[in-house]
C-alpha cells in the first residue's frame, strides 16, 4: 500500500516508519508543521514541532530511507485546535486539544489530503489496536496499558479508522526504543513531548491570560458566598486545588476545590473535596466508532488520557449519551470527552456537557 | 530513472570539470605561501582567474574569488553599503532579487529602497529612475530572474545609476551560460556569479568588480584577493569554477538554441493544461519555465512530481521545510494562491529531450490528484 506517516520527530513515528517499510509497504513520512511561530530548539519534554522536532523527522525519514516533506497546517491548526482551546476555556470548559487535532487536522485535513494525493492510509506513532470483524473496523486498546492512547483517537469514526495504521499496537514503549536504538535512529533517545503542544513552557494559565486577559471576578463557596478574587475563571478547571489564593481558610479547614466555573457570571465555585464526586455525566455530540448505539447498555468510561476505565451504566437517546458512573469519580470537568469500551474495544465517544 | 529539472537550484557536476578537479585535488600548497609549492598553487590559481575572466570578459583583476553567490551578492550589497556610507547611505535593489542580495539589502533596515516591477516581471526604467537619486550608493537589478526567467535591462539601469553617481550591480547567477553576459559591454561596476549553476563545483562563485571601484570587504583576515576577500582562495574550486564557466560559453548559440527548443516543448505542453498560466516569457531565459496552476498547491504538485521522478521546484524559498508564497511572483502582482500554486522547471547542460517528455507525461495525472487534494 501506498502509506502516509505523520512523523513528529519522536521516536514513536519514526520507529512507525521503519515498521512499515519493512512490510513492504511504499511508505512517504510527513512532518506536520503545526506552529505558526515554531522555536527553534526542542526544551526537554514540553512542547513539539519545534524546527528541531523537524530536522528529527527529517533525519528519522533519512535514515527508514522514505522520501520526507514538511505540511504546513499552521492556519488550520490554528482556528481548529488552538482557537477552539481557547474558546472553550473561556466558555467555562475544559478542553482536550489532542483529541480534537486527532478529530480536525490529523484524521481530517491531513488524511484527506493523503487520500486524494494517491495515499491508501495514515499511519501515526499512536499506541493503539485495530482489528477487523466483518466489514467493521474495531478500534482497541494498545498492549502497553500505560501508553495507550485509544482515549485520544475515541473520535474517530469508520471511515478514518479505515484507512489508518497504528503500527505500534502491539509493542511496549520501553522496546519501541530499544528497536529505535537498534536501528540506528538518533531519536530512540528523545524525550517524549508531554502536556499540550502549544504550550511549550508548560504554563497553560499564562497561555490563556495572554489570549483572554484579564477579567477579574469572585470566588464563591457553594453557597454562593464571596471567599476571594480571581484574575480570570479561565485560569481554573474543575477539581483544581492549587493556585486559588484564597487568604481566609475554610471554615473546617480543609482543602477547597473548584467544584463549577461558570463563563457567563466570571464566577469560580470552590468547596471541599466531596463536592467534586461526579456520579452522573451528560454528554452531547456523540460519535461512533463502529455502529451508533441507542438506548441502554453497561460499559467501561474514560474521561482523561490515562484515566481510570470506570464501570458505568450508559444511555443513549436524543444525541445525547448519559452516563451513571457506578462509583462516584473526582473532578470530572464539563469540555472533556468521554470515551466508552466494551472491555479494551472502544464504543465511542461524546463531550462532557454537565455533572452531577 | 529520474529526470532532472531543477537546474536553477544547482546543475549535476560536468565530468570534464570533475576531471579537471580531481586531478590537481591532492596538490599541495597555499596560494600565498612563497615557496614552491605556493607558487605552484598560486599559478594555477591565476590560470583560472585568467580564465574566468575571459569567459565573462573582464580583467583578470577584476575577479574576487568567493565561496559562492550568495557571498558575492553579500559582498556588492553590504561592501558598497559600507564603503559609501557617508553622503550616500541608500541602496536601491529590485523587488524579484534573490535572497542574498534582497535580505542582505533588508539588513540595512530603512537605508535599503525596493524598485517594484512590471507584472511582466521585467524591471520599469520609470519605476528605477524614480528611485535613484544622489544619496544611493547602489542599484542591484539581476541579469535573469532565477524564478521566472525574465531578463532584465541592465545595462539601461546601469546607465541611470551613472547619472545619479551610484554603482550599479547585477546578480548573473542564473543568466551565465543562458544568455550572453559580457562584464565589459554591461556597463556593471560589480557583477555576481556562481559556479554549480552552470556545473562547477558547490562553494566557489565570484564577484567582479570594475577595477578602480573601492568596495569595502566584509571579513578580515589575510588580505587575499585584493583586501576584498580574506581566507586561504580554495584553488581547486577555483579551478572548477574557471572550467565550468568556460564549458557554459563555448558555444552560446547551440546551447541557447538547444535548450530554448526544451523550454518552447515544455512551454507548449503546458498551456494545453487546463487552468495552466505561463509566468515565464518568450524572450525570458531559455533555461526556464515558471507556471501557476490553478487550485492547486505547488507543494502536492511537488510531491506527486517527485513521486514520479521528476524532480522540479517552486522556485522560492523554503522555510523550514515549508515553502512560502513566490515573493517574486507576489511582486508581479500575483494573488498569495497564485504565488503559493506555481512550479519552476529549469534545464542545463545535462538536459535532453527525456526530460521534457518525462515531465510532460507525469503533469495530468498529477494536476489531477493536487486539484482532488485541494478541494
Amino acid at each position: 500500500m501506498r502509506v502516509l506517516v505523520a512523523m513528529s520527530g519522536g521516536v514513536d513515528s519514526a520507529v512507525a516508519a521503519a515498521r512499515l517499510v519493512d512490510d513492504g509497504h511504499e511508505v512517504t513520512g510527513v512532518h506536520l508543521a503545526l506552529n505558526r511561530n515554531p522555536e527553534a530548539y526542542r526544551s526537554g519534554a514540553r512542547g513539539c514541532c519545534s524546527l528541531e522536532d523537524s530536522n528529527d523527522a527529517r533525519r528519522a525519514a533519512d535514515i527508514v530511507g522514505i522520501p520526507f516533506y514538511v505540511w504546513d497546517l499552521s492556519e488550520r491548526f490554528a482556528t481548529d485546535v488552538v482557537d477552539d482551546f481557547v474558546a472553550e476555556y473561556a466558555a467555562g470548559r475544559t478542553p482536550n486539544p489532542c483529541l480534537r487535532c486527532n478529530e480536525k487536522i490529523k484524521f481530517a485535513a491531513v488524511l484527506e489530503r493523503g487520500l486524494a494525493l494517491g495515499f491508501e492510509a495514515l499511519a501515526t506513532g499512536h499506541y493503539a489496536h485495530l482489528t477487523r470483524s466483518g466489514e467493521l473496523v474495531q478500534l482497541r486498546r494498545a498492549a502497553d496499558a500505560a501508553k495507550d492512547q485509544s482515549y485520544v483517537l475515541g473520535v474517530l469514526a469508520q471511515e478514518q479508522l479505515r484507512h489508518s495504521l497504528f503500527p505500534l499496537y502491539g509493542t511496549p514503549k520501553a522496546q519501541v526504543r530499544a528497536e529505535a536504538a537498534a536501528r540506528g535512529l538518533p531519536v530512540a533517545h528523545k524525550p517524549d513531548s508531554h502536556d499540550i503542544c502549544f504550550i511549550s513552557d508548560g504554563d497553560t494559565a499564562g497561555f490563556l491570560t495572554r489570549a483572554l486577559g484579564e477579567r477579574p471576578g469572585e470566588i464563591v463557596d457553594a453557597d454562593g458566598v464571596a471567599v476571594g478574587t480571581h484574575a480570570g475563571s479561565h485560569q481554573f478547571t474543575v477539581g483544581q486545588r492549587r493556585g486559588l489564593r484564597l487568604g481566609v481558610p475554610a471554615p473546617d479547614g480543609r482543602p477547597r476545590y473548584v467544584l463549577a466555573i461558570s463563563a457567563a457570571d466570571n464566577t469560580v465555585t470552590v468547596g471541599a473535596r466531596e463536592g467534586l464526586a461526579v456520579s452522573t455525566m451528560r454528554c452531547i455530540r456523540p460519535t461512533w466508532t463502529g455502529e451508533a448505539r441507542a438506548g441502554e447498555w453497561r460499559g467501561l468510561v474514560q474521561v482523561r488520557a490515562h484515566g481510570e476505565p470506570m464501570p458505568a451504566r450508559l444511555t443513549a437517546s436524543g444525541g445525547e449519551v448519559v452516563i451513571e458512573l457506578d462509583a462516584p469519580a473526582s473532578g470530572i470537568a464539563p469540555g472533556q470527552a468521554a470515551v466508552y469500551y466494551d472491555d479494551d474495544l472502544v464504543v465511542g465517544a461524546s463531550t462532557i456537557a454537565a455533572t452531577s | 530513472m529520474r529526470f532532472y529539472l531543477d537546474h536553477a537550484a544547482g546543475s549535476p557536476l560536468r565530468p570534464a570539470v570533475a576531471d579537471r578537479v580531481s586531478a590537481i585535488a591532492l596538490e599541495p600548497g597555499n596560494p600565498s605561501s612563497l615557496h614552491s609549492a605556493g607558487r605552484a598553487a598560486r599559478a594555477r590559481l591565476e590560470d583560472a582567474r585568467e580564465r574566468l575572466a575571459a569567459a565573462l570578459d573582464a580583467h583578470p583583476t577584476e575577479i574576487v574569488f568567493t565561496s559562492g553567490g550568495t557571498e558575492a551578492d553579500n559582498l556588492a550589497v553590504l561592501g558598497a553599503a559600507r564603503a559609501r556610507e557617508s553622503g550616500r547611505p541608500r541602496v536601491a535593489v529590485s523587488a524579484i532579487e534573490h535572497p542574498a542580495v534582497a535580505q542582505a539589502a533588508a539588513s540595512l533596515g530603512d537605508r535599503a529602497v525596493r524598485v517594484p516591477v512590471a507584472p511582466s516581471g521585467v524591471a520599469e526604467l520609470a519605476a528605477w529612475a524614480a528611485a535613484l537619486d544622489a544619496t544611493c550608493a547602489l542599484a542591484s537589478l539581476m541579469w535573469v530572474n532565477n524564478e521566472t526567467g525574465a531578463v532584465q535591462p541592465v545595462s539601461a539601469v546601469a546607465d541611470l545609476a551613472h547619472a545619479v553617481g551610484a554603482w550599479a550591480h547585477s546578480d548573473a547567477v542564473a543568466a551565465l551560460g543562458h544568455v550572453p553576459v559580457s562584464f565589459a559591454s554591461s556597463g556593471l561596476d560589480l557583477l555576481s556569479v556562481s559556479a554549480h549553476k552552470v556545473g562547477g563545483p558547490v562553494g566557489i562563485g565570484a564577484l567582479v568588480v570594475r577595477r578602480g571601484l573601492e568596495l569595502a570587504p566584509l571579513g578580515f583576515g589575510g588580505g587575499q584577493e585584493r583586501l576584498l576577500r580574506s581566507g586561504t582562495v580554495p584553488v581547486t574550486l577555483a579551478v572548477g569554477l574557471a572550467c565550468a564557466a568556460e564549458a557554459a560559453v563555448a558555444e552560446p548559440a547551440a546551447e541557447v538554441s538547444r535548450l530554448g527548443g526544451l523550454r518552447d516543448r515544455i512551454s507548449a505542453g503546458l498551456a494545453g493544461l487546463p487552468g495552466v498560466t505561463l509566468n515565464s516569457r518568450p524572450d525570458g531565459s531559455p533555461a526556464i519555465v515558471n507556471a501557476t496552476f490553478e487550485g492547486c498547491r505547488a507543494d502536492d504538485l511537488l510531491l506527486l512530481l517527485d513521486a514520479a521522478g521528476v524532480d522540479c521546484s517552486t522556485g522560492s524559498a523554503c522555510t523550514a521545510g515549508v515553502h512560502q508564497p513566490s515573493e517574486v511572483l507576489l511582486a508581479m502582482g500575483r494573488t498569495r494562491a497564485q504565488a503559493s500554486g506555481s512550479l519552476r522547471f529549469s534545464l542545463g547542460w545535462s538536459s535532453t529531450d527525456a526530460d521534457a517528455d518525462a515531465l510532460l507525461a507525469a503533469l495530468p495525472d498529477a494536476l489531477a490528484r493536487a486539484h482532488a487534494a485541494n478541494a
